[in-house]
């Protein structure tokens, strides 16, 4: 008997287009309003779901597949990693720092974001945003556990690792700045949680993240960080197409989507922006042996790649949101700010910092001539000059935070580098404080929303961050030490400068025995 | 004229792929960084399956060049034979 020949195979946009158009249902129980009920709250209109496409058209069976791949490529590495003294092969184990921020502030966030996604797939209404949403929550949730499994092996070897990815997010005041953007994200609705995960965090920002730190993790000789980090890189290219997707979805489904579209890129831009500045303290004074400047991430991811996009977006009237002013500023002062400020409360961080050494400040002068020498080396200097005579300064007082960003207030005003910013709100008789023009407008826009933001410093005052039982009123009570208690930090091992530090110790001894046979 | 840009990790399976890319867009520019290339080019970029299969002598899935993909900037459009971003729409 004849074989009779097979029928060709669905090509890429057939099998996409029965997955995501042929599988959904009209509900017959229950009103499609009830189904989806925040749907419409937000005042998006939509009037045809179908047309939304996503243009990776990944079908079910090939993101196994490919996913697949990837886990095992990562965790033969990890093995290789864990086998082979990967722990010793870094630069420096001051570098492990950027890692311990790292798995303390973006982990968990990775986390969130798997519950985000699953949550905006549940309440769309189209089946072509369902399934890509589906997707990116389970990229997500992978996302968290690589990053806590390859960090796990440094856990077994230096300090700091301890609590991070599950802990001390709820309860660190450096941790709080990213966690309370995508708990400002969450509480949102669908459409809006798209535009600041999917579009502005993932889109705009997320290169600025992931290039060129895990580049420079690479640099660094971090095998696990760059294995991790490049796997779940290779998903965000999907979730940065799903987030410019949406987007376009939206403005081309009504004409009235226009300007709450733009008032969401607009506030998401912002947040995004001082959420990364912990990312400018990362590449410009974390990483020992570095790949480019924030300044410079900044000029190729933001400037130029951001540029080309807003003028994609220009034809459907969105404009490049007003901060962008601002950011062209600070980028030359964002790093050396925040530097200052954590050097100067690391003894209330789960994290080492140090005083950049002399070579450090010479390639920070070539990166930054308009702003270095005149504003931060004099201080890196005088902060060095009593670190020498083992009066290391350290701010006995906790930072006044900003009520959006929850940034502690210490950029400075755009015309006056050398003043620090800060602007006032006032709403039900109660007074609020914004760090920024940017901050004050996201606030005074939504001041319900804001004014229950959890501030980690008002918290500590109010007394509600020590551990249980701890009596205020005993002799010699120590409010930090008992913070830092709350947040499972060890000061001695955890915190304070690398100078004089148990990992710097470590690393010195075990590298030396590494190479040495005594 | 806007530049689009896609990365890769540098690997075995990605030498064949960043040749066939920069042999079928001979506007496209090579940024060699640690562990990655970033491919810059004006306007549009073509990522054609013939021209990979050619280079490894078998059948290849576009869908495959996920597994070692980074990043990518501008509007894609995939389908069996292409892999197109670019900034026209």
């Amino acid at each position: 008997m004849d074989m009779k020949a097979t029928k060709k195979k669905l090509g890429l946009k057939e099998k996409y287009a029965h997955m995501t158009r042929g599988l959904d249902w009209e509900t017959t129980y229950q009103p499609k309003e009830k189904v989806f009920p925040q749907a419409t709250f937000e005042g998006i209109k939509v009037h045809d779901w179908d047309k939304w496409e996503d243009p990776f058209r990944l079908t079910m069976d090939s993101y196994w597949k490919y996913q697949a791949e990837k886990e095992r490529k990562l965790y033969a590495v990890l093995d290789a990693f864990a086998q082979n003294n990967g722990h010793l092969g870094i630069t420096d184990a001051r570098y492990l720092s950027a890692i311990k921020l790292f798995l303390t502030g973006i982990s968990p966030l990775e986390y969130v974001a798997h519950r985000g996604f699953a949550a905006a797939g549940r309440n769309f209404p189209g089946v072509g945003p369902r399934v890509a949403c589906l997707m990116q929550s389970i990229d997500e949730v992978r996302h968290a556990q690589t990053q806590i499994h390859a960090l796990s092996n440094y856990n077994k070897f230096y300090e700091g690792f301890h609590a991070g990815a599950s802990h001390q997010i709820e309860r660190l005041w450096y941790l709080s700045v990213p966690k309370s953007f995508f708990d400002d994200a969450f509480s949102a609705g669908p459409f809006e949680w798209m535009i600041a995960i999917g579009f502005s965090f993932e889109y705009v920002l997320t290169n600025l993240l992931f290039v060129p730190f895990m580049s420079g993790a690479a640099y660094n000789g971090d095998m696990a960080t760059v294995t991790f980090g490049f796997s779940a890189q290779s998903d965000e290219a999907r979730h940065m197409t799903l987030g410019l997707e949406c987007i376009k979805f939206m403005l081309e489904q009504d004409p009235d989507n226009l300007p709450i579209v733009q008032k969401w890129i607009d506030k998401w831009a912002w947040r995004g922006i001082r959420v990364l500045s912990l990312v400018s303290t990362m590449l410009d004074y974390m990483l020992p042996k570095r790949v480019m400047s924030w300044k410079e991430a900044w000029e190729i991811y933001f400037e130029q790649n951001g540029g080309a996009l807003f003028n994609d977006l220009a034809k459907y009237g969105i404009k490049v949101p007003e901060c962008i002013a601002q950011c062209t500023i600070d980028k030359e002062h964002q790093s050396h700010q925040l530097w200052l400020t954590l050097c100067t409360h690391s003894h209330a961080m789960g994290l080492h910092t140090w005083l950049p050494n002399a070579e450090e400040m010479d390639w920070l002068s070539a990166k930054y001539p308009n702003t270095f020498d005149k504003y931060y080396r004099p201080r890196f200097d005088q902060l060095r000059e009593l670190a020498d005579k083992g009066e290391r300064f350290y701010a006995n007082t906790l930072p006044m935070l900003c009520q959006v960003c929850q940034i502690p207030m210490l950029f400075t005003e755009p015309d006056d580098p050398t003043k620090i910013c800060y602007r006032e709100s006032e709403f039900q008789g109660e007074k609020y404080h914004t760090c920024s023009d940017g901050c004050k407008h996201i606030f005074d826009d939504e001041p319900e929303k804001y004014i229950q933001a959890w501030l980690p410093v008002h918290q500590v005052y109010m007394g509600n961050c020590w551990p249980e039982g701890t009596d205020p009123t005993a002799e010699g009570f120590n409010p930090l030490a008992k913070y830092l208690e709350w947040c499972h930090i060890d000061l001695a091992r955890d915190g304070g400068d690398y100078e004089g530090s148990s990992d710097q110790a470590n690393f010195a001894a075990w590298r030396g025995a590494a190479t040495q046979n005594t | 004229m806007s530049t689009v840009f896609i990365a890769f990790q540098i690997n075995e399976d990605t030498r064949p792929i960043i040749e066939a890319i920069l042999a079928d867009n001979p506007h496209a520019v090579l940024d060699e960084q640690p562990a990655m290339v970033k491919i810059n080019a004006e306007d549009t970029l073509v990522i054609k399956r013939e021209s990979i299969e050619e280079l490894i002598g078998r059948k290849f899935d576009l869908q495959e060049l996920q597994v070692n993909l980074i990043t990518i900037s501008g509007h894609l459009d995939e389908d069996d034979d292409t892999f197109t971003l670019s900034w026209k729409n």
